[in-house]
């Protein structure tokens, strides 16, 4: 038998995250049981685990019989089920998946899961399709048993066993939040824009995604090998050797090319006419110092929070929320960090599975509104900050600040909390920068009134561009509308600058904006006074900047001011820095 | 447990149009979860237990396909008569 020669596939997608990987793919199926956790089992509890396995295999056995049951007389007999029914039982599956327990003294879920693959592969090797497409029944089986045993709760991508690209329809804040790392070379989604947070995810590990591909779970199987070119948004399914020799060239190109910005990244940003502008990093977790400090972040302009708050029964204590800020706070000290309070619907984090769905959460109960209705968790929190504060260099940040009373409502929250804090005798420091994120356009509207409230405005483009274009920058069908460059945005940010400087407030960007290199000449023409973001764009944002002089940019940005579209700003745009940026930026 | 090495055979062709998938698979196996010894479907070099739905799936048997049943104790030679009566009535399709 001769085996099919594999036709090399392409797939276009929307490049979330640069680099490049070749490697294999891991496929997320949709309840994620495909992933699965391994460990060993020692000789007492070997039979306690193959207990369990039965125990699970029962339970899907019942839910089985249970559907029979609950069928209506009248229909015909279900052939399908009762199949699946009797498949539990099969020797190749059930008593295989105990010797395998037996024999290697591995968990249940994994000897299951070993199983299952290689009856896949024996299925796919068919000739006969209708027989290859038996190998879904055999997978529906063991995934109503895995189910019983994983239970519902516990899909488990923390635990991957090998170097892997990751293929999902979609990642979740959670799915990714407990990703190991190391084992992860890349992400491809069907779903997904640019700003989506699996890119954003992507680029905080610094490695490449493609997003948006809409077919990539069905294009792609587990094991495939696959090329991710994160810079141009391309997947290639089964590559050619030629064309695997072309992209091994491509990535050393890129590593090089990261390697020459990195190693000057230390240095400060400055403008050729001598303006000093802060380049600082957005974070969601601690192990993100040690890129923020190797690519020569001047210190955290946004320290996300959300993760201690997810994939978890309960809240998180203030102990907890304590220990995590006090480690980036004395990591970074004496340089700033800006923590940003609970950016969510945390009752929604904490107990994934219930709560009332919002139909429209990005304009429901959440981050300031949410926090201000649960006094308790925002108190707990605030607690936290400010006892992390008397360690270093802190500023607090409220988002999605869209009215006065909401500003004053935090602040008071703050202030009890420093008063408990004095109550209960904690060491603590209450003089920190309080900052407003300005990302609901009432909140640029009112801005001169906000900051009557604040010592600095962060400008959160990421949602600022999406309220005010009302793009859902997740939904592929408007995500191109989704335009940083749009005259309107513009006008939006140029305002808070002017509020800014006419009250004197410092003002920063913490959106993904920041770290394109088109708009970083219109930012410092606006006035912007630092820029933040992911740590890896850092070392390319800081090298534009050394090229540019503020004199320029301002003449360039009032310019920019007066075009109708975004297309026109970013002509302008190009025909004055084109050149610059692209000797900068990598091809 | 070994074979006595009288083996009792019985060759037949698959009739029915979808050949050997999971519901005729599952038929079979019913009727072999009351042997007393293995029971097993052979096709070219390739044997399944006939027990196992997965195993008799994985001998990818079309329509035309020509089997044997395999029964290692003559006791069996009531499911060897029922298997070879199942396939040769097409499953009841």
């Amino acid at each position: 038998m001769s085996k099919p020669v594999a036709q090399e596939k392409i797939l276009k997608g929307i490049d979330a995250s640069p680099g490049i990987c070749i490697g294999k793919a891991y496929l997320v199926d949709k309840e994620g049981v495909d992933v699965v956790e391994k460990y060993f089992i020692n000789d007492k509890q070997l039979q306690g685990e193959i207990k369990r396995f039965k125990a699970a295999v029962k339970k899907a056995g019942d839910e089985f019989q249970t559907v029979l049951k609950n069928r209506p007389e009248e229909l015909q007999r279900d052939y399908i089920l009762e199949t699946h029914i009797a498949l539990l039982k099969d020797k190749m599956l059930y008593g295989r998946t105990v010797e395998t327990i037996q024999s290697e003294g591995v968990n249940a879920e994994w000897a299951l899961k070993k199983i299952v693959s290689d009856l896949k592969a024996t299925f796919e090797k068919m000739g006969d399709e209708y027989l290859r497409e038996r190998a879904a029944d055999v997978v529906h089986v063991s995934d109503a048993i895995m189910r019983n045993l994983v239970g519902i709760a516990s899909k488990n991508i923390a635990a991957i066993d090998k170097r892997v690209i990751l293929v999902a329809n979609d990642l979740s804040p959670a799915d990714t939040s407990q990703i190991n790392l190391e084992r992860i070379m890349g992400f491809i989604t069907n779903r997904g824009g640019k700003a989506s947070h699996t890119g954003i995810m992507a680029q905080a590990l610094e490695i490449p995604a493609v997003v948006g591909l809409e077919t990539a779970t069905i294009a792609i199987k587990s094991d495939d090998l696959i090329i991710v070119d994160g810079n141009t948004g391309t997947v290639i399914i089964d590559p050619y050797e030629q064309t695997l020799f072309e992209y091994e060239e491509r990535k050393i190109g890129y590593e090089d090319y990261r390697a020459v910005i990195t190693r000057e990244s230390h240095l400060r940003a400055e403008t050729t006419d001598g303006t000093q502008l802060e380049v600082m990093a957005n974070i969601e977790f601690p192990e993100e110092i040690v890129s923020v400090k190797n690519y020569g972040g001047d210190g955290i302009g946004l320290y996300r929070t959300e993760f201690q708050y997810m994939n978890r029964p309960d809240f998180p204590e203030e102990e907890e929320l304590f220990g995590k800020y006090r480690e980036v706070v004395e990591l970074m000290d004496p340089k700033p960090v800006t923590i940003r309070t609970l950016d969510i619907n945390g009752d929604k984090a904490v107990a994934s599975q219930s709560g009332l769905d919002e139909v429209n959460p990005a304009l429901g109960l959440r981050a300031i509104r949410y926090c201000l209705r649960k006094p308790d968790i925002f108190r707990t929190q605030l607690r936290a900050i400010l006892r992390a504060a008397a360690f270093g260099n802190v500023r607090i940040l409220f988002p999605m600040i869209a009215a006065y009373f909401e500003i004053c409502a935090a602040i008071n929250a703050l202030d009890d909390a420093a008063e408990s804090l004095e109550k209960d005798g904690l060491p603590y420091k209450r003089e920190i920068d309080i900052g407003i994120m300005i990302e609901v356009p009432s909140a640029v509207v009112l801005a001169d009134l906000l900051a009557e409230k604040a010592d600095f405005f962060s400008i959160g483009t990421n949602d600022l561009i999406q309220y005010a274009l009302a793009i859902d920058r997740g939904n592929r069908n408007v995500a191109h509308l989704y335009q940083p460059m749009d005259p309107a945005v513009l006008r939006l940010i140029q305002r808070v600058a002017d509020v800014s400087r006419e009250k004197e407030l410092e003002v920063y960007m913490c959106g993904e904006m920041a770290a394109t290199a088109h708009h970083i000449p219109l930012l410092l023409g606006l006035g912007m006074d630092e820029l933040s973001m992911n740590p890896q764009s850092m070392p390319r944002a800081k090298r534009v900047i050394r090229a540019l002089s503020v004199s320029d940019a301002r003449s360039l940005t009032r310019k920019a001011l007066k075009k109708k579209t975004a297309r026109g700003v970013f002509e302008i745009v190009q025909s004055a820095y084109g050149d610059i940026i692209s000797e900068l930026e990598y091809h | 447990m070994n074979s006595d090495g009288h083996n009792k055979i019985r060759v037949t062709t698959i009739k029915n149009e979808l050949g050997l998938h999971a519901r005729s698979a599952a038929q079979i196996a019913g009727i072999v979860q009351n042997s007393f010894a293995n029971v097993w479907i052979q096709k070219d070099n390739e044997k399944a237990d006939a027990s196992s739905i997965i195993d008799i799936l994985t001998l990818a048997c079309a329509k035309g396909t020509k089997i044997a049943i395999i029964i290692e104790d003559l006791a069996d030679l009531a499911i060897l008569n029922a298997i070879a009566d199942l396939v040769d009535s097409g499953f009841g399709e």
